[in-house]
């Protein structure tokens, strides 16, 4: 009942509203990309290296012109939202399940828990991020798996440390002791008294890192270390359009507003959510 | 007294590596008895509720003394054992906002302590928790069961607590400054309401207040404590008459009286602050 009140209520939210369409869009580019491209991403087409943009709709048109190798961009930027939303998805649930998880134990549990967990955290965010995902793909081999272990591993820390203050928080309130006092098991405490406290806070969360978690793939795509140079991704893409820039700024540009477009849909989407998820502001 | 629901012996209670904040408070509750525990801020009441409640701030230990609740004792139970003797003990928090769980309804919040310490159906519990809100006079329980905390008053949610408090019918609750959190109007009604409901149901209280025109109402006996120490122990009309202790006395010269305008306010001698 008060959740689907709750979901009829966040529709008449902007940010909720275009958050939530950018992302459809970017969905729907991943799952229809056979349909929606007009060409196979990977197809050279040597004799129409750097076409500009052609809005004519020919037969063999390239909408969005092509790259160095005559391969058409907006087939490449569709496929790409496929690595894109992969990434979104996998890293940022996985990074969300580590870091809320060792989050909730190290604020409920307190003692020696807490302060192996956030030492480790002190640790890890010490290390420049993308430098240490550099460092773990170079490790670990690239391909995007790599990567999903790579962002998960650097970014486990983000929840971590604001799950555990929220936990905190939450374990001081009074209805932990009413629980206590009622006879839950910790168990039942930590999970059906305060994680539900911690859910709307986590999911905001989650939406801002499965924004990051695409930034990162880019930024390791454009170095190189995430999956083969040839296969579409919009960091790649953004490397060797850079190449080109002179003779053929569309396929940077185009790279870079889908990428845009898609981290700004998921921190809108995230801010929204925070206003609607909240049983108080609500 | 084997009979008594509640006896503290020589209690005391220290942070560890650091200050003893009880120090061998002994204290008898009888069955059906209202017992108020009375002191300034920090003097230990709050904390003698929670030794016997078994919550505790984490760094606080109990060092010495024990704590015998309907014959069995207390300190040094194991958590498992801990929540199986404390079913028949239940709190009135403080803050009646903090204490019921934001996110969640408050049918869910009343049903699973009854269906957990009475072992009901969930439609039993319900019919319960209905009966319960009948019982602290609460209009339309139905739509109040349906609501999140947030969207009731101040009053309404002690209510609801209360309800919760004696649900599952405690042989002792555990009042920790029930009415401050309220307003004064409020605080009347609610005083009043756990009043009924615990001569009906001849639950034990312990008390715990800061402000003696309620202890008046409410209580049998009083401890009156001071820095962790217990400074008088005595019925409720000796207390009021003839208070022994200097403490007492000026603690009582200390209380603001409606019925002599004139009068300035006492504040506590320092050597007692």
């Amino acid at each position: 009942m008060a959740e689907r009140g709750t979901l009829r209520h966040a529709a008449k939210n902007w940010r909720v509203l275009m958050g939530g369409a950018l992302l459809l869009a970017l969905v729907i580019a991943a799952v229809f990309a056979k349909s929606l491209a007009p060409y196979d991403p990977l197809d050279q087409d040597l004799s129409a290296q750097l076409a500009p943009p052609d809005w004519h709709f020919a037969a063999d048109a390239h909408p969005l012109g092509t790259d160095s190798l005559g391969r058409d961009v907006l087939s490449r930027l569709i496929y790409g939202s496929r690595v894109a939303l992969t990434v979104a998805l996998v890293a940022g649930i996985l990074t969300a399940l580590v870091g809320t998880a060792l989050g909730l134990a190290a604020g409920f549990f307190g003692g020696w828990a807490d302060t192996v967990i956030s030492r480790a955290v002190d640790i890890w965010s010490s290390f420049p991020p993308v430098l240490l995902s550099i460092i773990l793909v170079a490790l670990i081999g690239t391909g995007l798996w790599s990567v999903v272990a790579a962002i998960v591993l650097i970014d486990w820390t983000r929840f971590c440390r604001v799950v555990r203050a929220e936990t905190l928080k939450q374990r001081r309130l009074d209805y932990v002791d009413a629980a206590i006092v009622a006879g839950l098991t910790p168990g039942r405490i930590l999970w059906r008294e305060i994680v539900p406290n911690i859910l709307p806070l986590a999911l905001v969360l989650l939406t801002l890192e499965m924004g990051i978690a695409v930034v990162i793939e880019a930024i390791l795509s454009f170095v190189g270390l995430s999956i083969s140079s040839d296969a579409p991704s919009w960091g790649g893409m953004i490397a060797e359009g850079r190449e080109v820039v002179h003779e053929a700024p569309w396929v940077l540009t185009g790279a870079m507003l889908v990428l845009l477009a898609t981290v700004l849909g998921f921190n809108i989407l995230g801010d929204g959510l925070k206003a609607e998820l909240d049983p108080v502001l609500r | 007294m084997s009979d008594d629901v509640l006896a503290i012996e020589n209690l005391s209670a220290a942070i560890r590596n650091g200050p003893t904040l009880l120090h061998e408070i002994s204290l008898r509750l009888a069955a059906g008895e209202v017992h108020g525990l009375v002191g300034t801020s920090g003097a230990g009441k709050s904390m003698i509720g929670r030794c016997v409640l078994g919550i505790l701030p984490a760094p606080v230990r109990v060092t010495a003394g024990g704590i015998r609740f309907l014959g069995k004792q207390l300190v040094g139970l194991s958590e498992r054992d801990r929540r199986a003797a404390g079913a028949s003990l239940a709190l009135i928090p403080q803050d009646p906002l903090s204490a019921l769980n934001p996110s969640r309804r408050i049918v869910s919040q009343m049903t699973d302590v009854m269906r957990l310490r009475l072992h009901l159906s969930h439609a039993e519990a319900y019919a319960r928790a209905l009966a319960m809100l009948d019982e602290v006079h609460i209009r339309g329980p139905q739509d109040v069961l349906r609501r999140y905390p947030h969207e009731l008053s101040g009053g309404m949610r002690q209510r609801v607590l209360i309800a919760t408090a004696f649900a599952c019918e405690p042989r002792l609750i555990v009042a920790d400054e029930p009415t401050t959190a309220l307003d004064v109007t409020v605080q009347k009604q609610i005083l009043r309401l756990i009043r009924e409901l615990q001569r009906k149901h001849g639950t034990s209280v312990l008390f715990v207040t800061h402000d003696l025109g309620v202890v008046a109402k409410i209580c049998n006996s009083v401890t009156v404590l001071n820095a962790g120490r217990i400074v008088e122990q005595a019925p409720v009309a000796d207390i009021f008459l003839r208070p022994q202790d200097a403490y007492t006395q000026a603690l009582f010269a200390a209380t603001p009286r409606y019925d002599r305008p004139g009068d300035t306010l006492r504040p506590l001698p320092a050597d007692f602050a």
